[in-house]
C-alpha cells in the first residue's frame, strides 16, 4: 500500500467535503415535491441527462457565459475550473496507467510524483509530463489572476469585487496556496529525483541550485496537502459551495423543475450556487450611479443563505433585471428578492369597497392606460386619437381613473391584497367580450399577461400599433426625426418586446441605436420595485442614463413606458416620447373622411 | 481713473445694484441680452400685497440706471471671460471686449416648464395655464375665459409647481408663489364676482409684512376656498373641464373636483443665463443649482471667485422687496471690495474661523 502521513489532511478533508455535500443534496432532494422528484428520476435515464452534461461542460468547467461578459474573468474562472478538472483526469489516467490498477487511493494521483519517480513503465511518460506542467501551469495562471484581481479589480474592467465572509476566507486563502504550494513541491521533487518536465522541471533545477531541496520538499508536499484539505473543509461554508451545487442547479433545472413565485428548494439550490463572481454588482446601476455596493445579489443571495437578510436590503432593489440578464449561472434574481420580501410583508385584505361598481362596455378591444399613464396624459391622448382613427371598436376601461393591476403589491409581497384587485379587474375584462387587451404600461402587460389567465391577447400598445400600421388601419407620414428607443425593463427584460417598438419607429422614422439598448438597456431610476431609493436618487440614475441614451444628440428619446418618460422628463434636454405620441404625431392629415372623435361623438348622442 | 464693474443681468437686481454702483462713482456697464431692461417685472400686471402697479417699480428703477449714466449694452451675450490684472476681460458677441475691475452676476431665475409636471396636464389640455399666462392676460386686459370662450364658473389654483417636489428634483420653496396666487385670486374675484375660487396647497408661507392680511382679506372679503392637499392629477371631462384630484388632508379624504380653469403656480428654476454664465465665469452652484453664496449669513452676495458678486434670484428665489435690498447691499459689497478690504477672506479671518 502506498501511503505517507502527509496524504492525511487531503484525505480527511475530502471525506468530509463529500459527506456535507451529500448531505445537504440530499436535504434538498427530499425536500421537492413528489412530482419534481419523478421529473428528477425520469431525467436520469433521458437524453436530458445529455443536455445537462453538455450544459455542465460549457457553464461549470468553461465559464462560457462569463466569457462573453467578461473575457478577463471568464479566463480566470476557467482556468481554475477547467484547468483543475483536466489536471484531475489527465492524473488519474497517467495513474491508472502506471500502477495497472483500475481502483487506486484517492490521494494517489495527486501526490503522484511524490510517489512516483520512476517512470519508464508509463507509455509516452514524457508526454504526460509535458501535459501535466501545462495543466499546472494553465491553472496557476487563473491563480495569479485571481490573486491579482482582489487587489486591482479595475483591471478586469470591475469596479468592484465582492467582500467576503470567515469561511470563504479560508476557503480563497487555502485556494490561491493550492497550486503555488503543488508546483513548489513537484519542482523540488524534480530537483532531487528529476520527474519535472518544462514547468516543474526548469523550476526545480533553478530552486535547487540554491535550496537543500532533498531536506525540504517533503514539508511542502505536507502543506499541499493541508492546503487541500482547509479548502475541502471550508468549501461547503463559502462561496465556493457553488462549484458542486451549480452542477445540481444545471441538471435539476433540466429536468424541468421551474422556479415559483415561493421561495422554495429551488430557490436555496439557486442561492448556494451563486459563485459571488461579481458581474451583477458591476451591472448594478445603485452601484454604478449610487455607489451603493451593498444590495446586490451577490451579497443579498450571501445573506438569504445564512439567514440573514435585512428588509433594507431586500427592499433597495429596482427589479430591473440587469443583474438577472447576465448571472452567469442564470439564477431568477428577481423571483428570489420578491419572495424574500414577503417575510417582510404585513399582508392584510384592506376594505376594498373603494373599488368602482362594474360598469362594463361591449367592444373588440379593451383600452386600459394604467395608474401610470393617468400621470402622462399625453399617451392615453394618444392612443385615444390613434383608435378613433383606425376605428378601433373600444372600450376605455380605465378612463375614469384605474384600478391598479397589482403589481406594486406582489412586488412588496402583499399577494392576498393584489388577489383583490386582480379579482375586481378580470371579472370587467371577461364581461366585455373584448378579444384583444391593449395596456400602454409594461407593468400592466406583464401582470394583465402572466397573473390573470385572461384567455384572450394581452398586447401592449407598441405591438398593437405595430399590427394596425401593418394591416393598413394607420397612414402614417415620414419624418427625418432621429430617434433613440430606450428599452423599458419590463417591456425589454420582462417581456422580451424588443423589436416590435423598434419595428414601429423605423417604418417612419430614423432608429438611432445605442450601446445600452435590448438586453443591456438601462433603468430609467422610476422604478416601482424600490421601495428605498429617494427621489434625488433616482434623478441621479435617470440623468446619468439619459447622458448615455443622447450621446448621438437624437431628436427624440422615445420609450414605451409613462415611468420612463417620466423618469427622463425631469432630466432630459432632448425631447422625451412615449412611441404612441410619436405614432399620434405622424398620423396623416390627409384623411378622406373626417374622423369623429369618440368625445364628439359621446358629446353629439 | 474710475474703477469699472459689469453688470450680468438687466432684471430688478442689475437695474438697482447698477444705480447704487453708479452713485459710488463707479464706471458700471450693464448687460442685457434683450432689447428691454426690467426682467421678469415686465410681465407683471400688479405685485403683491399692495396691488401697486408693476411698471412704477420699473419706471423707478429705469430712473436710477438714467440717472447713474449706467452703460447699458442690449442684445448682449458673453462668449468668454479672462483674469488680467486685478480684474477681467469679458469678450461679448459683436467683438465688444470690456475690462472691469468687479463682476456683478444678477442672471436670475425661469419659471419652471409646467409640462414637466405632465400629470397636471399643462399643454395637453386648454384650460389648464400657468400663473404667468393668467397674468398676462391680467396685463393685457384680456377677459379671463375657459378655452372656449365662456365665464368659468370655477377655477383652481395649484401651488407649488415645480417648488418643494422632490420628483423634479426642486426641493427649495420658490417663495413667491402663495401670496402670488392669493393676489391673483382676488384679482379673478374682482373681475368675475360669481366664480368661485379654489386654491390646493401645502402650506401657506405668508411670511412677508402684510402677506398674512393679504390671505385673510382674500378668505373673507373674496371667499377664496383654500384645500390643503397636494394634486395628483388632473384629467380633463368631456366637456373640457378639468376633474382634478387631491387629497384634502385637513378633512382626511380624497376628493375629485371640476374646474373650468386650473391655474399652475409655477415656481423659480436657476436661469439658462445663470446656468451658462456660471460655467463661463467658474462660478459654484449650490445643491439647489442656484449659485451659492461663501456664507448663508454673512457673504451672501460673495461668489467662490475673487471680484465676482452676486445679487437677486441667481442665488434663490426672492421677492421684489428682497432683490431689491439685496441689489443695493451687493453694491456696498463691491463697493467695499473695490476699497481694498479683502471681502472673500472676512469670514476666515473672525472668531468663525477658529471654531472651524
Amino acid at each position: 500500500m502506498i501511503f505517507d502521513p502527509f496524504v492525511l489532511p487531503f484525505t480527511i478533508g475530502l471525506l468530509i467535503l463529500f459527506f456535507i455535500v451529500f448531505y445537504k443534496f440530499g436535504g434538498w432532494i427530499r425536500k421537492f415535491s413528489s412530482e419534481d422528484k419523478s421529473n428528477l428520476k425520469k431525467a436520469l435515464f433521458s437524453k436530458n441527462l445529455f443536455v445537462a452534461c453538455k450544459e455542465i461542460f460549457y457553464e461549470s468547467l468553461l465559464h462560457r457565459k462569463i466569457f462573453r461578459v467578461n473575457p478577463k474573468l471568464g479566463y480566470m474562472h476557467m482556468s481554475l475550473a477547467f484547468g483543475w478538472f483536466l489536471l484531475i483526469v489527465v492524473g488519474n489516467i497517467e495513474t491508472r496507467i502506471h500502477s495497472g490498477r483500475e481502483i487506486n487511493g484517492p490521494f494517489y494521483p495527486i501526490f503522484f510524483k511524490f510517489f512516483e519517480h520512476n517512470r519508464s513503465t508509463i507509455p509516452f511518460s514524457n508526454f504526460f509530463v509535458f501535459l501535466m506542467d501545462l495543466l499546472l501551469l494553465f491553472v496557476m495562471t487563473g491563480v495569479v489572476l485571481a490573486i491579482f484581481k482582489r487587489f486591482y479589480s479595475k483591471f478586469f474592467g470591475m469596479k468592484s469585487t465582492t467582500k467576503l465572509k470567515i469561511g470563504d476566507k479560508f476557503a480563497l486563502y487555502s485556494l490561491w496556496f493550492i497550486f503555488p504550494l503543488r508546483y513548489l513541491a513537484e519542482s523540488l521533487s524534480s530537483a532531487v529525483y528529476n520527474t519535472g518536465g518544462f514547468f516543474t522541471g526548469t523550476t526545480g533545477d533553478i530552486l535547487g541550485s540554491f535550496l537543500p531541496a532533498a531536506d525540504i520538499y517533503y514539508y511542502f508536499w505536507w502543506a499541499y496537502s493541508l492546503a487541500l484539505g482547509v479548502f475541502f473543509v471550508s468549501l461547503p461554508f463559502s462561496r465556493y459551495m457553488h462549484i458542486p451545487t451549480e452542477v445540481v442547479l444545471i441538471f435539476i433545472r433540466n429536468a424541468g423543475v421551474v422556479a415559483s413565485k415561493q421561495y422554495n428548494t429551488l430557490s436555496e439550490i439557486e442561492v448556494n450556487a451563486c459563485p459571488r463572481c461579481g458581474i451583477c454588482i458591476d451591472k448594478c446601476q445603485l452601484n454604478t450611479s449610487l455607489d451603493n455596493k451593498k444590495i446586490q445579489p451577490a451579497y443579498f443571495l450571501r445573506d438569504v443563505r445564512f439567514n440573514q437578510v435585512k428588509e433594507e436590503i431586500a427592499t433597495d432593489c429596482m427589479l430591473c433585471g440587469r443583474c438577472e440578464e447576465y448571472c452567469p449561472v442564470g439564477i431568477k434574481l428577481n423571483n428570489i428578492r420578491v419572495a424574500k420580501r414577503k417575510d417582510f410583508a404585513v399582508d392584510y385584505i384592506d376594505n376594498y369597497k373603494y373599488l368602482p361598481p362594474d360598469e362594463v362596455a361591449k367592444a373588440d378591444v379593451i383600452y386600459f392606460a394604467g395608474c401610470m399613464t393617468h400621470l402622462t396624459p399625453s399617451i392615453k391622448h394618444s392612443m385615444t386619437k390613434i383608435l378613433d382613427t383606425a376605428k378601433v371598436s373600444y372600450w376605455f376601461m380605465d378612463e375614469d381613473g384605474s384600478v391598479c393591476c397589482g403589481r406594486p403589491l406582489m412586488m412588496n409581497g402583499k399577494d392576498k391584497m393584489a388577489a383583490e384587485l386582480i379579482e375586481n379587474n378580470k371579472r370587467k375584462i371577461l364581461a366585455s367580450g373584448a378579444k384583444i387587451f391593449v395596456t400602454s404600461c409594461p407593468i400592466c402587460l406583464k401582470v394583465f399577461g402572466e397573473e390573470y389567465n385572461l384567455g384572450i391577447r394581452v398586447m401592449h400598445h407598441s405591438q398593437y400599433l405595430l399590427q394596425l400600421v401593418k394591416e393598413n388601419k394607420l397612414k402614417l407620414n415620414l419624418t427625418d426625426n432621429n430617434i433613440v428607443y430606450h428599452d423599458p425593463c419590463e417591456l425589454g427584460r420582462g417581456a422580451g418586446i424588443y423589436e416590435e417598438p423598434r419595428e414601429l419607429i423605423k417604418r417612419f422614422n430614423n432608429l438611432v441605436s445605442n450601446e445600452f439598448e435590448k438586453e443591456n438597456a438601462l433603468c430609467c431610476g422610476g422604478s416601482l420595485g424600490n421601495t428605498k431609493m429617494s427621489h434625488d436618487q433616482r434623478n441621479i440614475i435617470a440623468k446619468d442614463v439619459v447622458l448615455q441614451l443622447t450621446s448621438d444628440n437624437p431628436d427624440i428619446l422615445a420609450t414605451a413606458c409613462p415611468l420612463c418618460k417620466k423618469s427622463f422628463t425631469y432630466k432630459s434636454s432632448v425631447k422625451v416620447m412615449d412611441i404612441a405620441e410619436i405614432v399620434a404625431n405622424s398620423i396623416s392629415q390627409t384623411e378622406p373622411e373626417k374622423i369623429i372623435s369618440r368625445k364628439e361623438a359621446l358629446m353629439n348622442a | 481713473m474710475n474703477k469699472k464693474v459689469v453688470v450680468i443681468g438687466g432684471g430688478i437686481a442689475g437695474m438697482e445694484s447698477s444705480a447704487h454702483l453708479a452713485a459710488l462713482g463707479y464706471e458700471v456697464t450693464l448687460l442685457e441680452k434683450t432689447d428691454k431692461l426690467g426682467g421678469h417685472l415686465l410681465n407683471w400686471e400688479k405685485l403683491f400685497p399692495t396691488m401697486r402697479m408693476g411698471k412704477e417699480v420699473v419706471t423707478f428703477l429705469n430712473e436710477g440706471v438714467e440717472k447713474g449714466k449706467v452703460n447699458v449694452i442690449y442684445n448682449a451675450e458673453i462668449l468668454n471671460t479672462k483674469e488680467i490684472m486685478n480684474g477681467f476681460s469679458i469678450t461679448l458677441n459683436n467683438n465688444i471686449v470690456l475690462e472691469s475691475d468687479a463682476i456683478l452676476v444678477t442672471t436670475g431665475y425661469d419659471l419652471f416648464d409646467a409640462s414637466k409636471k405632465e400629470e397636471y396636464g399643462f399643454g395637453i389640455y386648454d384650460n389648464v395655464i400657468t400663473s404667468a399666462e393668467l397674468e398676462e392676460k391680467f396685463m393685457k386686459g384680456e377677459k379671463i375665459t375657459t378655452s372656449d370662450g365662456k365665464i368659468p364658473k370655477r377655477i383652481g389654483f395649484v401651488h407649488c409647481v415645480g417648488s418643494r417636489d422632490e420628483k423634479v428634483g426642486n426641493t427649495y420653496c420658490s417663495k413667491v408663489c402663495c401670496v402670488t396666487a392669493v393676489k391673483q385670486s382676488i384679482e379673478i374675484k374682482e373681475h368675475l364676482p360669481e366664480t368661485d375660487v379654489y386654491c390646493f396647497y401645502m402650506d401657506l408661507r405668508m411670511y412677508g409684512m402684510h402677506f398674512e392680511a393679504l390671505y385673510r382679506e382674500s378668505q373673507e372679503k373674496w371667499g377664496v376656498n383654500f384645500v390643503r392637499g397636494r394634486l395628483s392629477e388632473a384629467c380633463e371631462n368631456m366637456d373640457g373641464s378639468i376633474l382634478v384630484k387631491v387629497e384634502d388632508t385637513l378633512a382626511g379624504k380624497p376628493m375629485k373636483m371640476s374646474v373650468d380653469l386650473l391655474v399652475l403656480m409655477v415656481g423659480f428654476e436657476p436661469s439658462l443665463g445663470t446656468k451658462k454664465v456660471g460655467k463661463i465665469l467658474n462660478l459654484q452652484f449650490g445643491v439647489n443649482r442656484f449659485f451659492k453664496t461663501q456664507d448663508q449669513h454673512t457673504l451672501t452676495n460673495v461668489s467662490n471667485v475673487k471680484g465676482i458678486f452676486f445679487a437677486g434670484s441667481c442665488t434663490g428665489p426672492k421677492t421684489i422687496t428682497n432683490t431689491i435690498t439685496d441689489a443695493r447691499a451687493a453694491a456696498s459689497t463691491i463697493a467695499n471690495y473695490l476699497s481694498g478690504h479683502d471681502i472673500h477672506n472676512r469670514i476666515m479671518t473672525s472668531d468663525i474661523k477658529a471654531t472651524v
